[in-house]
């Protein structure tokens, strides 16, 4: 043993660096960028590069399992932490609120008027069915015990449904009914989306079954004479929400379309760049889902005009169209 | 590994030979599921992707997390709500419940994958950790899709299984099981162990534990003065090859005695070894390791790397 081995004394040089960057690493992950200091912020990309050439060499010279186990490992968690994103929460969602969702949407204008016509084109079918004969109203909901909106219904019980009477029911009752159907159009929102990877089939589905659900309720009112007064009730909020299932369908068709036709590029890197914008739209839905039912679970109960709830959803859905369609400067980032 | 005698040697030969067979294929099996990324420095980092197994059992542990939160804010909402009976406080209250339920159940594993580690809790229990498959960074986006996608995959044949009531309930309930089975099991039929997520987000899930940097094993050798004592000559340098030289390592690092004493006189026995006087099991083996060790990585230099000890090339 007269000399040293060459991978012993290739460590022992680099070692105490490695052991360096380890330990900023895991202060980093544990207490977050903002509470590193600035002398290891300029120490890291250095001690990064040290370490990732040591694994290369390490490699090449050495036959200690540990040595290269624990390079690997090192380098990994330096890579992903130096190249990885260094933005915060509030950062990421300013700019998707700012930028990406609603050009997401844009670009997906073809599979928005694709959903809408699904979904209106159901709605449309189930009413005039219904109109025809009430008999399809009772095919398409079945008979529900606790369902008062029903053909059988009189006007005043019909009437009831629509304005709230001083002292008539709890709101508190209303607010819980109204976070019930948010956590209901929310979950049937990603599971459009979701649903679209079967090549947007069984979002098409869902779709229709929601309009039909919606037409046939529509086609109750509308023949008991309540068509106005029933549109103002719906539209307040039916405006965001029936945007946000629409939109929440879009994003199953894009994923759907990518992955059935995904033209010259491969199927998976179609899939992928679809999905990503796709779930962008989705989350958009849930945000519009969340003030449907805020509009929903207030506004409709305190509001009982006719004029101010359809002035209302006129508004929203101004706001809704611009905030979504009009052309803006495009930002750097 | 040819040998001309018939002897009880042969059927031991036959033995190590289906061994090594077996080795090599598991090592194969293993290799397949590196994938290796190469950094803007032009170096390649080997990143080991998670079995479907750990995947399901990381998920396990984040769904026990998910339904202790529920059940929890429940009974604390119960606690809190309970001095004023069915009053107006309790529906509001019960309100904000389901709308928290909701986001407990969808943005989990957003809130934590979207975090520093890139890992939800059960993730981070196994190390394993979600990477974008190109190498970049970790988006917003990929993460929204790769977890609004749980609904089909886990939520679906769920939802089909608790399906039933007549004949024709049942069968497309059975249907729908076994075409929503597919979502479900995905991730054990490609190659990449890629749930439906992974797929439309483009990501994938890897091991990234941490490893400790223990303390070379040579060093001692080096350090002890003793060392004289052992004195190899090359053909018993050569005796073994690399794997054995890893397994040696294994050994010294965390096995019994009695298994260090057995590896030890195996090893006498193979390269014809004389114990000297005050010889223990644990310094012959350390500087065998060391021999061995400073042999191979001199030939790998050269650029002969010796596998194991059936790899007999000059």
């Amino acid at each position: 043993m007269s000399d040293m081995l060459k991978s012993y004394r290739f460590r022992e040089e680099r070692e105490a660096d490695w052991r360096k960057l380890d330990l900023i690493l895991t202060r980093a992950e544990n207490s977050g960028v903002k509470r590193m200091s600035d002398e290891d912020m300029t120490a890291l990309p250095h001690l990064y590069r040290q370490a990732v050439s040591s694994l290369s060499v390490a490699r090449s010279i050495s036959l200690d399992q540990n040595v290269i186990t624990y390079l690997e490992g090192l380098c990994t968690r330096a890579y992903f932490f130096v190249y990885g994103a260094r933005t915060t929460m509030g950062e990421r969602m300013a700019q998707f609120l700012r930028a990406d969702w609603p050009e997401a949407v844009r670009g997906a204008v073809f599979s928005t008027i694709l959903a809408a016509l699904f979904l209106f084109g159901g709605a449309a079918l189930a009413f005039f069915l219904c109109l025809q004969d009430m008999d399809w109203y009772w095919t398409i909901n079945g008979h529900s015990f606790f369902e008062t909106r029903t053909p059988d219904a009189s006007y005043e019980t019909l009437r009831a449904t629509i304005y709230t009477e001083p002292g008539d029911v709890g709101q508190d009752q209303l607010s819980a009914f109204s976070s019930y159907l948010f956590n209901n159009n929310a979950q049937i929102a990603l599971f459009a989306f979701a649903l679209g990877f079967a090549f947007g089939i069984p979002t098409a589905w869902l779709l229709v079954w929601n309009g039909v659900i919606l037409g046939s309720m529509y086609a109750v009112f509308w023949d008991k004479g309540l068509g106005y007064e029933f549109t103002g009730w719906l539209l307040i909020h039916g405006v965001t929400e029936l945007f946000a299932i629409v939109l929440a369908g879009a994003g199953g068709f894009v994923i759907g379309g990518a992955v059935a036709f995904p033209g010259r590029r491969s199927r998976l890197a179609s899939a992928r760049d679809a999905g990503r914008k796709a779930a962008t739209i989705a989350m958009g839905c849930v945000l519009m889902l969340i003030i449907a039912a805020l509009l929903e679970g207030f506004g409709r109960q305190l509001i009982n005009s006719d004029t101010v709830r359809y002035s209302i959803a006129a508004t929203t859905l101004v706001i809704w169209m611009g905030y979504f369609y009009l052309p803006r400067r495009r930002t750097s980032a | 590994m040819t040998t001309g005698t018939v002897t009880p040697n042969l059927q031991a030969n036959v033995e190590a030979a289906r061994r090594r067979r077996a080795r090599m294929a598991e090592e194969q099996r293993l290799n397949k599921m590196v994938r290796v990324l190469v950094t803007p420095e032009g170096a390649e980092l080997h990143l080991k992707l998670a079995t479907a197994a750990e995947r399901a059992g990381a998920f396990a542990i984040d769904v026990a997390i998910q339904w202790a939160i529920v059940i929890a804010s429940l009974f604390g909402l119960q606690a809190i709500a309970g001095p004023f009976g069915l009053g107006a406080g309790t529906n509001i209250a019960f309100a904000f419940w389901l709308v928290f339920f909701f986001f407990v159940r969808n943005f989990y594993y957003i809130f934590f994958e979207l975090g520093r580690k890139a890992a939800t809790p059960g993730k981070r229990a196994l190390g394993l950790r979600v990477i974008s498959r190109d190498g970049g960074r970790l988006t917003a986006n990929a993460v929204l899709a790769r977890n609004f996608t749980r609904e089909i995959e886990i939520g679906l044949p769920v939802q089909f299984l608790l399906m039933g009531g007549d004949q024709l309930g049942a069968w497309i309930a059975l249907f729908g099981l076994l075409w929503s089975g597919i979502f479900l099991f995905f991730p054990v039929f490609n190659k990449d162990k890629m749930r439906v997520g992974d797929l439309i987000a483009g990501t994938w899930v890897i091991r990234a534990p941490k490893a400790q940097l223990l303390t070379d094993i040579s060093q001692v050798v080096i350090k002890a003065p003793r060392t004289s004592l052992f004195n190899f000559s090359t053909e018993q340098a050569d005796a073994y090859g690399i794997h054995e030289l890893h397994v040696l390592e294994d050994v010294l690092r965390q096995s019994t005695p009695e298994i260090k004493a057995q590896v030890a006189a195996r090893i006498r026995t193979k390269i014809g070894w004389v114990m000297v006087p005050g010889e223990t099991d644990i310094a012959f083996l350390e500087a065998y390791y060391a021999t061995l060790r400073r042999r191979l990585e001199q030939r790998m230099l050269m650029g002969d790397r010796k596998t194991d000890k059936y790899d007999v090339r000059k």
